[in-house]
């Protein structure tokens, strides 16, 4: 009899977990939303229920953040829920909260039907063979896809299960539900279908690709180390048993995954058809959201399970670091189409995220006065998520009748036109290149002195030399925009947006102004987030 | 505390290096934040208030670096009444950055230096504005245009006020926004567009060497704040000094246009000649040299850094000079020679302890003449129909008296004549150079001559040879608002010595940057005036007897000219220089990587015709294969990635 050894009901810490719960549940009862409710009840439903769930997990992260308990000595606070799987600690909540509001400005984005004369920017009946009678059908009935949301949903849960995961399977299955919503949002452009369907199937074909690396990688660790678990890892690595090469190895292949969906150079090559091709709101969202969880879980990996491995993977984010920031402003210089400059300025900003994350030093070497490089990252972390969905929903609102105008040249003379958009994007565009009393400012500042203290000097002045640059193609387009007349008959229009589009560019402007100007709340919050919880 | 480390400091060096170590304001000093404070609310009310304020808004935009002059002087008698220990002042207006371990404040310093920058700035500036008055009225945009200007001088104020590096860095962007909006503010002119963006980008690597100097200072110290950087700055090693030093110079160099940044100062006279005067001649470029002699505590400890300082200064101060002499351009001529001017200070100021105060002396008088002259220029200009060109001038000493003769002033003052104000701060400059090193002495007295020379040449061309303006021209005094500023700072270029009256600004300054023995000279230093005197006067003779005499001008500049004449025209050749070196290869590589990343079909994917051409098409046919190429780029990056892995750790 005694020895089956008893059974022990895994644990689940409801009151910990319950805001990702909530996101999931709300998103599967979108799916029942769709099945079951008349077509005319289902935007309003499906997007009040969404922003609904959004704010009161939003809430819920502050409650919990607020009690998470200190763990023994003190470097950290939080617990391992979920019988180790998920680690709800100060960075996971930060990134959580982080994440939830930048959903809710990306469901705002998403729910704007004004831009388009009442309907939303998705495809009437993404089915349809673009070109076909059935298009043309679905159009004039107005019809539109409400199943955004929920798929947003998914994503978002997604997102927020990524940098909470603490072992390498829960990491693979959370990069997995977080991907394939955005494949699928990414081909539901209603207008310039076939650019979004082949954005959606490059995407999906290239996410699919580097997964098997990640896949790979992480079968190869689990062949060192013995173990899924971050934990685990770490003290299999400080133990150094096994074969080094494998876990070298495994490092490698794992990094591939998590660095193609930051968008790091070499792997940033879908970035640009991917930001093009997108709904401009999917843009928005994915490109802020993801790099946030993809960062958080990149943070998680490397300093839990690899930290005692740095000295080696460290030379190797160097590279990357500065070939990213390389690469993403020199190909900016070149872009003629605001997409694919955005797109670029990301694969940049990716380079400048590196630097702060290549900051990592032992907790005893840092002195009293230094910002440590987890609060650094997730700091310019803020600041980036808003200023990117900022300037898309900006960029959305610049059209003509055939859509969005995405060509540069056609914005030239903006800032007569509509001097407030013109102003709001001049201002996002100064917060992305850095210049101070704005955001990106302090932003620069942060990761850029947390890797400087870490010794990555050469990381540092390349990364300022590209700043110089980036300063250089941003400070572009606001000459285009001010002080360069259009051409005749291509004066750019802007339409008014609802105040559904207002309020999410509202929010990226008041972050902006507000980091700049007083950081101090915002990079204390990061501070205080403290460590990652083994 | 402060004091035991400060004599800890000297007796392990042998100069006595001044920490900064503010008291808290009190009394009248508790109102330093307003005089920022007024010019940045006057501009906000002129840029956000829209056509309400049009009427009334130019008068505004007066009244506020008025108001903050009037303070500023209130200020400065304060500070005098005080012992010479306690001359330094702080504000903490509030916490910028803080996390609980690391916090940057808004903090204000007011000390002897920052004083006099003060007074520059607001007095000058206020000259100006009033000025700007008459010279923008037919503008449609002139509430614009004093907007900027308030923005300007508050972010001008802000950069030398700071008691840190990061709010000085905060100044310094600001200055350098509120320049490309003004030199640009003519934005109809692609020229004028095209120099604020070139301005922009220069002053850009410049700021790369500021940002760089301000981390690597504040990871040597843990402070960004001049105090705890002063205190400590002893105890680094020179090495790391040095690189400190010379990343500030960098910043210096962009800022205050000297070589090898300076192909901008050129173009930037585009903007309103106002502007040329506020920004590119009185204040802004002269922001290098207060950041140099502020960061005193640091090139003191780093002597190598203190000799390239030197040499930058002495080649700008002929380069700026040899350009000068060769632009028939009223405004460029004097761009030249305030890039040649701001040259004399950075000279000084490598000099360390001994030439601090001259390279600020100079600064004070050169901000007066040259804005004289700059607004003088821009009054004669206005008497042309917005001519520029001096060899359509001549002969206009009657027409505008008024202008005539306050330029005159200026124009004693800047070639050194004797008694007044430019004479006694280049003297000082060429006689301490000399006695660092003859061969730098030589060049500042060369320079010397050759500024006689072009200064000369423009005033003939000017005021006096035959006249060769077109008949539809007619010439006329500008009006009163106008003129009053050029009286005032007239009397300024001729009596500004005085601030050397008994070595006043000498001991006025030995609190902030410390007090050194004056080297003995080779000959007395009556002699030694006596022979920079002879040298101006033999520049002012040649010009004299080139010009004047045969006074055969052409109205079109003559092509069939000697080489050097060629290339002093085409600003030595700087923007070639550039282009080169810099902006062709950087296009090349952009392009390659451009092709290679097929946004040549850019085009193409937008259904756009503009790029359908053969080359095109060619990649049309490439990027059908395209998610299997960038598959394979992504394979190719993976195995990079293992293998530099497995390579760095096995090898």
């Amino acid at each position: 009899m005694n020895e089956v050894p008893d059974f022990v009901k895994p644990s689940i810490e409801y009151a910990e977990l319950w805001p990702l719960l909530l996101i999931f549940g709300a998103a599967c009862a979108g799916v029942l939303v769709e099945a079951f409710l008349p077509r005319k009840l289902r935007y309003p439903v499906q997007a009040l229920m969404s922003i609904a769930a959004v704010v009161v997990a939003f809430v819920g992260v502050i409650l919990i953040a607020l009690d998470l308990p200190e763990i023994e000595d003190g470097a950290g606070r939080g617990i391992l829920a979920a019988e180790g799987a998920i680690a709800v600690d100060g960075p996971t909540v930060f990134l959580w909260g982080l994440i939830l509001a930048l959903a809710f400005a990306g469901i705002l984005l998403f729910a704007e039907r004004q831009l388009e004369g009442g309907v939303s920017a998705f495809a009437g009946q993404a089915a349809a063979i673009p070109g076909t009678e059935a298009e043309r059908q679905a159009s004039t009935r107005g019809l539109d896809h409400t199943e955004v949301f929920p798929l947003m949903l998914f994503a978002v849960g997604g997102m927020m299960l990524f940098p909470a995961s603490n072992d390498l399977l829960t990491l693979f299955v959370a990069l997995e539900v977080l991907s394939l919503p955005l494949y699928l949002l990414c081909g539901l452009a209603r207008r310039r279908r076939l650019l979004s369907q082949e954005a959606a199937l490059k995407y999906f074909l290239l996410g699919a690709f580097s997964s098997g690396f990640f896949l790979y990688g992480l079968a190869l660790v689990y062949g060192y180390a013995g173990t899924m678990d971050f934990g685990g890892i770490n003290d299999a690595i400080a133990n150094s048993t096994g074969n080094h090469a494998l876990l070298l190895t495994g490092i490698g292949l794992l990094s591939v995954g998590l660095l193609f969906k930051v968008g790091a150079a070499p792997f940033q090559a879908w970035t640009p058809d991917v930001y093009q091709g997108a709904p401009t709101a999917v843009t928005a969202f994915m490109a802020a959201a993801t790099k946030v969880a993809a960062f958080g879980a990149l943070l998680r990996l490397f300093y839990v399970a690899f930290g005692n491995e740095r000295w080696n993977w460290s030379p190797l984010l160097w590279a990357l670091a500065i070939l990213s920031m390389v690469v993403g402003v020199i190909l900016a210089v070149a872009q003629t189409d605001v997409k694919r400059m955005l797109a670029y300025s990301s694969v940049a900003h990716t380079g400048f995220l590196l630097t702060g994350v290549l900051g990592l030093r032992a907790t005893g070497d840092i002195t009293p006065g230094q910002i440590t490089s987890t609060q650094a990252v997730l700091f310019y972390l803020v600041t980036y998520g808003f200023l990117t969905i900022g300037s898309f929903a900006v960029v959305s609102l610049v059209r003509d009748a055939s859509g969005e105008v995405t060509n540069l040249k056609r914005w030239a003379g903006l800032g007569k036109e509509s001097p407030v958009v013109a102003g709001i994007f001049a201002l996002f565009l100064l917060g992305l290149a850095g210049i101070p009393l704005t955001s990106g400012f302090t932003g620069k500042w942060a990761v850029f002195s947390a890797a400087m203290s870490a010794g990555a000097w050469p990381v540092v002045v390349a990364a300022a030399l590209s700043s110089v640059v980036a300063a250089f193609f941003y400070i572009r387009v606001i000459v285009l925009m001010y002080f360069t007349e259009p051409a005749p008959g291509e004066a750019p229009a802007v339409t008014m947006p609802s105040v559904l589009t207002a309020t999410a560019i509202a929010m990226g402007v008041g972050v902006t102004v507000l980091l700049g100007v007083l950081p101090g709340p915002v990079l204390e919050m990061a501070a205080n987030a403290g460590e990652f919880i083994r | 505390m402060t004091s035991m480390t400060a004599s800890l400091v000297t007796a392990a060096s042998e100069v006595h290096v001044p920490v900064v170590a503010p008291t808290e304001a009190d009394g009248v000093f508790s109102l330093l934040w307003l005089v920022i404070a007024l010019p940045l609310a006057s501009a906000a009310i002129l840029l956000l208030g829209g056509r309400r304020t049009d009427s009334w808004g130019h008068w505004l935009g007066v009244a506020a670096p008025a108001a903050s002059f009037v303070l500023s002087c209130v200020l400065l008698a304060a500070l005098m009444g005080r012992d010479e220990g306690e001359r330094q002042v702080g504000q903490h207006l509030y916490t910028w950055i803080d996390t609980g371990r690391f916090e940057v404040g808004m903090d204000l310093l007011y000390d002897p230096l920052s004083a006099l920058f003060m007074l520059l700035i607001t007095g000058v500036g206020g000259l100006i504005h009033l000025y700007s008055v008459g010279y923008m009225a037919h503008d449609a945009r002139r509430r614009r245009f004093f907007g900027y200007l308030n923005l300007f001088v508050a972010a001008m104020l802000m950069l030398v006020m700071s008691a840190n590096y990061l709010g000085l860095f905060l100044g310094w962007e600001g200055v350098g926004l509120a320049s490309y909006l003004l030199i640009s503010f003519w934005q109809h002119k692609p020229t004028a567009a095209a120099a604020g963006v070139k301005a922009f980008v220069m002053n850009r690597v410049g700021d790369l060497g500021m940002s760089l100097a301000i981390m690597l200072m504040f990871v040597s110290f843990g402070t960004t704040a001049f105090a705890g950087i002063s205190e400590a700055a002893g105890n680094a090693s020179e090495d790391r000094m040095t690189i400190i030093g010379l990343l500030l110079l960098l910043g210096a160099c962009g800022k205050s246009a000297q070589v090898p940044l300076q192909a901008w100062l050129l173009d930037a006279m585009e903007g309103p000649t106002p502007v040329s005067a506020l920004i590119h001649a009185a204040t802004m470029v002269t922001a290098g040299v207060y950041l140099i002699v502020r960061s005193n505590f640091v090139f003191e400890y780093a002597p190598t850094a203190q000799t390239v300082v030197v040499i930058v200064g002495t080649v700008t101060l002929l380069w700026g000079a040899v350009i000068g002499c060769a632009k028939d351009d009223i405004k460029k001529a004097l761009a030249g020679s305030t890039m040649s001017q701001i040259g004399y200070m950075h000279l000084a100021a490598g000099l360390g302890v001994v030439g601090y105060p001259f390279a600020i002396f100079h600064l004070l008088t050169h901000g007066f003449f040259k804005a004289n002259m700059f607004l003088g220029a821009g009054s004669v200009m206005h008497a042309m129909n917005d001519d520029v060109d001096m060899r359509h001038y001549g002969a206009l000493q009657k027409m505008v008296p008024v202008t005539f003769l306050t330029f005159a002033m200026g124009y004693l003052a800047i070639i050194g004549f004797p008694g007044f104000s430019g004479f006694w701060s280049k003297d000082k400059i060429i006689e301490a150079a000399w006695a660092d090193n003859w061969v730098i002495g030589l060049c500042a007295l060369l320079g010397a001559g050759i500024t006689a020379f072009y200064m000369t040449r423009l005033m003939l061309l000017t005021f006096f040879t035959k006249k060769r303006w077109a008949d539809d021209v007619h010439p006329h005094e500008s009006p009163a608002v106008m003129t009053g500023p050029l009286v005032v700072l007239a009397a300024l270029s001729v009596l500004g010595g005085v601030l050397l009256a008994g070595d006043w600004i000498v001991d006025w300054l030995t609190p902030v940057v410390g007090h050194a023995e004056h080297h003995e000279l080779f000959v007395p230093p009556i002699v030694f005036s006596g022979i920079v005197v002879a040298v101006v006067a033999v520049g002012v003779a040649v010009a004299w007897l080139v010009f004047q005499v045969p006074d055969e001008i052409p109205r079109e500049a003559p092509q069939d000219v000697s080489f050097a004449t060629k290339a002093a025209r085409a600003d030595i050749y700087m923007d070639d220089i550039n282009d080169t070196l810099v902006v062709q290869p950087t296009g090349a590589l952009v392009k390659g990587l451009a092709v290679f990343d097929r946004t040549v079909v850019d085009g193409l994917v937008e259904g756009g015709s503009a790029t359908t051409g053969g080359f095109a098409n060619v990649f049309r046919r490439v990027q059908n294969g395209f998610v299997r190429s960038y598959a394979l780029s992504v394979f190719g990056g993976a195995l990079l990635v293992v293998l530099a892995l497995l390579a760095v750790n096995f090898a």
